[in-house]
Order: C-alpha cells, then structure tokens, then sequence
C-alpha cells in the first residue's frame, strides 16, 4: 500500500526519530512511503486556543497538499495532530466544498498504531527489544480516535519484552498543548501523578503513540533524572535486537 | 474571603500549595471514579442510555418553550403556583416576597444549585431571613460561611477534624473524631428547626412535563421533610430541567446516581405532583415554583452553547477532571467549578469576568467520556476559546468590546507566517537551532531563567517543571532529502 507520511512538526523537529522509524516498519509491513516536503502543521495549537481563521489557514493548506497525493493513506505518528485533521470539517461550517473535502482527507488519515492494527490488519510487525515497558494513552488517541486495544496488542508482540500496564494509563499526562504552559504548575501536578504511576509500574521505558505526551513526561523524568526512558511506539516497533 | 473566577490562577497556585486539600481531592477522585465505574457496570446498555439521555434532552432543549408551557399548565391543574424569573435578582425577590407574605421567620432548605447561582441566601440573609441548609455537607459549608467545592459534595474539601473542630466552635459540643456522634448532632439540631420551619425552599432534578411533576434525588431524606413538613414548598428551578413524559425518569434515574455517586439508586426519591388534595394529607399546603431564565434562554440559542443546559448535574465530571483533581472546587471561583463550570460560569456571569476557565483545561475529554448526556465539553471549551479570540463572546454583557491578548494575536500571527510554506518554515527552524545554542546543555533545556525566559515566557513555563527537548540537528525533512527518501530498502535498527 502506498502511504503518505504526515510528519507533524515537533516529530519532524523535535524527535524526527520518530518518523525515521515509522518510515523503517511501514515499510517492513510492506508499505511504499512518500512524503510530501511542503507539509507544515496542522493547525492544531491555532485551533485549540481559539485562533480559528489561522487554523483555517493551515487546514486549506494541508487539505490542498494531501488532495495531491496519490497515496491511499496518510498516516502520522500522532494522535492528537490526526484528531485535529478529523475536526477540520469543523473549521468550515458553512462551507459545503470545503467541508467535503476536509471529510474526504479525514477518512484516509490515520494514526500509526491504528493503521497497522485497522487498515493492514498486522499485530506482529517483527520487532524485539528488552526490558520492562508499560504504555502511556495519549488523550485524543484514546478519546477522539478510540485507540485503546491497537498498541497494546502490538506492544505485547515485541519479542523480548515484558509489558505491562500502569495504573490510570488513561489519565492525561497534563500537556494540553499551550495549557501546560498557561498553567504550568496544574500541567505538573498532573504531570507528577503519572510520573508517579511510571515509577511504581518499575519499568525501563513508557512507551506512547503521541510525541508531546513524551516530550511532557520525558521532559519530567529528565529532570528528575530518572532511569525510565519516553519512546515513542514506532521507536519500539523499529527496535530489531535479534538481527543485531 | 471568596474566590472570584477572574483570579483563577492564583486561585489554583494556592490550592496546589493546600496538602489538606489535596488528601480530599486525592480521596474524591479514588472513591467517585471507583464506584461509577462499578456502578455503570451493572447497566446492560450504557452507552445506549447514555444515547437516549443525550435525545431527550436535545429533543426537549430544542421545543423547550412548548414543554414549558406543558409543564406549567400540568402543575397548576395539580394547584401549583407559579413565578417566572428572567435573572437571579428576580428570582431573590420572588423568593423573598413569598416569606414576607407568610411573615415566615423560619425556613429550612434543601441542597440546591439554583440556589447557589443565585446567591439567595445572602439574599435573604440580607432581609434578616436567615434559611437553615439541611443537608448534612450544606450545612457544614454554611457554619463554616464558606461556599461549595462540588456540586454533589459540597464539603468535600474539609476534613473530619476540620469539621470536628467546627462544630465545637458553632455548637458547642465536645471535641470528637466520632463520626457518628457528628452526624446525630447535626440531626437533632436539624430536626428542631424543620419541626419550627414554616417555608422549606428546594431545587429540582427534574420537571415532568406530560404530568406537572417535580422529582428530587438525595440520600439523607432531609428533602422529603423540607418539601413535606412545612406549610409552604417554593422549588426553585432552571427552565432546562424539563424532561417529556414520566417514563423518561426510567433513563435518567438510571443515569444520575451511578454517574454522581456510584449509587444504583439514591435513597429517597421524592415525585411531587401538585399540592395535597384532601386536608387530612400530608404535605404543604401551597407550592411555588419559580422558574428562572438567568441566562439560559442565551444558552439555548446556539447550537453549541445549548448543549450546556442538558446538564444534570451529576457531579462525574468535576470527579474524572485531571484539573479538578489539582486545585479543587473553590479556586474556579464560581458555584459551578470542574468541566461544567468552566464551562457555565462564562456564559452565566459574562466571559470578561472568567476569562481564564475556558482554558482551564488540558481537552483530554475525561468530562466527555463520563458525561451521563453526553455534552461534548471539550468542543464548548473551544467554542468558547473561539468566542474569546474573536472577540464576540456575549456572555452577560451586551456587545461587548474585546482585544486579543496582543503578544498571544502576534505569536500566532508569526507561527502562521513561518508555518505557512517550506521556505519561511525552514528559515524559521534555522532561527530555531542558532538561539537555542545559548540554552542546550547535553541535548536538552534546563529551567532557564533571566533574560531568556523574558524573552520567551512560554519556555520559562515550560521549563520550570521540565527539561525541554532540542531542535534536532537533521530534522525528518532533511534526513528524508539526505537518503530515508530514496531506499526503499532502508530500516532502522536501534536498541532500546
Ligand atoms: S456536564 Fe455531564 S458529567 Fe458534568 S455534571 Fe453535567 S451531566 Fe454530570
């Protein structure tokens, strides 16, 4: 299947890890991937504090990019930025064309997880790794995509690996986009209760679908100087200790 | 001293700080989430309820006047009175005007977030009336001249010492860590003055419609005596309370306490249809019912904001609020606190004056999921965000004039810019990685202080709780250009 890489920006500057690795099991499972250069954001920080004609802006942009591919699916390594592209439509409330066409781009976006489980129908995509992990449900994935059984049932097909579940997995991890930084010390109360929740799961990583979920907890546990690693899902699934 | 919305991060800085508090909370949200979730666990169809509840209240909210109307002509049949209030002050003096009347000097009251909205305690307290709350965690509050903290548990945030301690000083009783010897003290205090009272003023969970029925859920059975000993019941109501027909209760009785408290049913129900029909019954001789607007016919108008008055009050999202959890109810400075009072009070006391609570939020969509009705809490906090930015929030002012926070308008104006095409974006992320060699140490930003967090406050947010990861080196779009691009053969072999 081909497949249209929609990066999201802080996977494409922040951690671009993330997607090098997506790319790597994409086409492990037999994908061709491309990826359209001229892709920004998606809008999403606009649209969550209001700004909708500046995420109008984004979404026109990246409806008009996406319209271009060939690709039959695009696929994001991210939940929350796949949430947003579902609530594009929503941009355009009077705009019958644009509305369609946002529908239409929603329908073949997908988050990384979800794709393997849903649309390839793959559980096992051959990965193996070490060690202890448990899984951290980034909110729009778990509530606005319901992805709750897909990356477990992956996680728990990486040979090696022991995993297993922390108490209130589902909670929020406190980012909330520019929430954690309008209310910062809310953010690390709530912040501090999944730290809490990792550290007595004893794990070696947590492991999460969306990166700014990471970068919140990863950013915590880095300054906590703790032993437990942030990864991301695909880095986990790119992970091929048996070859090595 | 009471909390005011507009000071809402203050408000939470100090009750971050409060350990007491944070016990309570920690004890709330264990408990609540618990108990709902084994509580919901024995309704076959949940969602489905929960789809036929959402209906209802859509159904209703759209027809709301031709029910109204229903509904009032019903409970007048049945010798009800009634009274229309457009706000809150209207409603105070309704309520206030009927006591003088009766030259009622003792009044009992039941728990009732109407009332709260509308201050009609100091109301009346004003005009030398002062009415006795008699549900247990009410009354407490009122002792301690302090206002809710959660719309189901008003008390939630004191303790059983604090509490103690609270009534040796207003009762004068011994000091005990006996909870029972507490609650027989406030009931025989309580019994007393519903045996003297001669108006007993209530809320209502639910107005039917097709039969002019008023229904009311509690547990401590202290409704029952207020809307039945006293001569006079006034039952203060939001004109959204109205369900269709009876059979309806079947989906919402259902719904309320297992979402509230974890109960499969509350322990009293009272159904009051009408005033008593021979005079050997029991039961008051005249009910008023006031039924007040105070903003809700704005609410109504929108698609979106309507949604906000399906509520029913049930309490599950203050308890499943991540936010909630942290800073408790007093510091959304409002009687509607959590998800549906960020929510509410905006639309309720004008969005200048709460400002902060649209934003309160992380939008994890914990208040959603558990919302017996369904409201999309999440998309109302965005609307109103939406509101906020273009300056058309109504709220309760009239056409009011607003300026975008100007340095948030010009941060956005800029991401726009630079995310609008490849070419200002990679410039932009060049920018990026030359400025951040003052702050990476080791491949990440420590707390940064001084000049740099003034001149980037978000990251001086950000990192005064968290590292900070770095602009990476080679992004994708460049290691894709450097070869990920080419060889579809490529993968990645990396230890954890
Ligand atoms: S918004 Fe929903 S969950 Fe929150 S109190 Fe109202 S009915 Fe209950």
């Amino acid at each position: 299947m081909k497949v249209s890489v929609f990066i999201t920006c802080l996977v494409d500057q922040l951690c671009p890890n993330v997607g090098v690795s997506m790319v790597a099991v994409l086409r492990r499972v037999g994908c061709e991937v491309v990826f359209d250069e001229r892709q920004t954001c998606c809008g999403q920080p606009a649209f969550n504090t209001g700004y909708r004609n500046e995420a109008q802006k984004f979404a026109k942009r990246f409806i008009k990019i996406f319209e271009e591919s060939a690709a039959e699916a695009i696929v994001s390594p991210s939940g929350s930025c796949v949430a947003m592209v579902k609530h594009f439509h929503e941009l355009f409330p009077t705009d019958e064309k644009w509305r369609e066409r946002a529908g239409k781009i929603a329908a073949r976006t997908h988050e990384f997880g979800s794709f393997l489980v849903n649309v390839l129908k793959v559980e096992d995509v051959g990965a193996s790794s070490t060690g202890r992990i448990t899984w951290h449900d980034a909110c729009h994935g778990l509530r606005d995509l319901n992805i709750r059984d897909e990356p477990r049932r992956l996680l728990k097909n990486v040979k090696g690996v022991e995993f297993v579940e922390m108490s209130n997995a589902d909670v929020c991890c406190g980012f909330g986009g520019t929430f954690s930084v309008k209310f910062p010390e809310i953010s690390a109360g709530i912040l501090d209760n999944k730290i809490e929740s990792i550290e007595k799961a004893d794990v070696c990583a947590v492991v999460s679908g969306d990166a700014s979920c990471l970068m919140q907890i990863g950013g915590r546990l880095s300054r906590l100087d703790s032993k437990v690693k942030p990864m991301h899902l695909a880095e986990i699934l790119a992970c091929q200790n048996h070859l090595r | 001293m009471h909390l005011t919305s507009e000071t809402f991060d203050q408000n939470a800085r100090d009750a971050l700080r409060d350990p007491v508090l944070h016990g309570a909370l920690r004890n709330l949200a264990d408990n609540f989430v618990e108990r709902r979730r084994a509580a919901i666990a024995s309704v076959d169809d949940w969602e489905g309820l929960r789809e036929k509840a959402r209906v209802i209240k859509e159904q209703t909210l759209c027809h709301l006047d031709r029910y109204l109307l229903q509904f009032v002509e019903n409970a007048e049949k049945a010798g009800v009175k009634f009274h229309w209030a457009r706000d809150g002050k209207e409603a105070c003096g309704i309520v206030l005007n009927l006591l003088k009347k009766r030259g009622a000097k003792h009044v009992v009251k039941s728990k009732s977030m109407a009332t709260e909205e509308i201050h009609l305690n100091a109301a009346l307290e004003a005009e030398g009336i002062e009415p006795v709350e008699t549900d247990l965690g009410e009354w407490i509050i009122q002792l301690a001249g302090e206002t809710p903290s959660h719309i189901v548990v008003p008390a939630i945030h004191k303790t059983k010492a604090q509490i103690a301690d609270l009534f040796v000083d207003k009762v004068g009783i011994e000091k005990t860590d006996d909870v029972d010897v507490l609650t027989r003290t406030a009931r025989n205090i309580l019994r007393q003055r519903f045996a003297e009272a001669e108006v007993g003023i209530s809320g209502v969970n639910f107005g039917v419609a097709e039969t002019g029925t008023i229904v009311i859920l509690e547990n401590e059975g202290n409704i029952r005596l207020t809307t039945g000993l006293p001569k006079t019941h006034i039952a203060v109501m939001g004109i959204e309370k109205i369900i269709p027909k009876f059979a309806d209760l079947d989906v919402f009785l259902k719904l309320l306490p297992r979402s509230g408290t974890g109960q499969r049913l509350t322990a009293y129900q009272s159904i009051i249809t009408g005033v008593k029909r021979n005079v050997t019954d029991e039961g008051p001789d005249e009910i008023h019912i006031v039924l007040m607007d105070n903003g809700r016919s704005r609410m109504l108008a929108h698609p979106v904001t309507r949604q906000s008055l399906a509520c029913i009050r049930c309490g599950a999202c203050l308890n499943a609020c991540p936010v909630y959890q942290q800073v408790g109810g007093h510091a959304y400075g409002s009687v509607y606190p959590g998800p549906i009072g960020a929510v509410i009070t905006p639309q309720l006391i004008g969005i200048s004056k709460a400002k902060q609570l649209p934003y309160a939020s992380s939008l994890c969509g914990a208040c959603r999921e558990v919302c017996p009705v369904k409201i999309d809490i999440p998309e109302l906090l965005l609307h109103l965000r939406a509101e906020i930015t273009d300056g058309t929030a109504g709220g309760a002012e009239s056409n009011p004039q607003r300026k975008r926070k100007f340095t948030e308008s010009l941060a956005f104006r800029m991401y726009g810019f630079a995310w609008s095409g490849p070419v200002s974006y990679g410039l932009g992320i060049k920018a990026a990685r030359l400025m951040q060699k003052l702050v990476v140490r080791d491949g990440r930003i420590g707390k940064v202080s001084g000049f740099v967090a003034k001149l980037l406050p978000p990251l001086g947010a950000w990192t005064a709780w968290r590292d900070a990861p770095a602009v990476a080196e080679r992004s994708f779009r460049e290691q894709w250009r450097d070869g990920l691009g080419n060889n579809s053969q490529w993968s990645v072999v990396s230890g954890q």
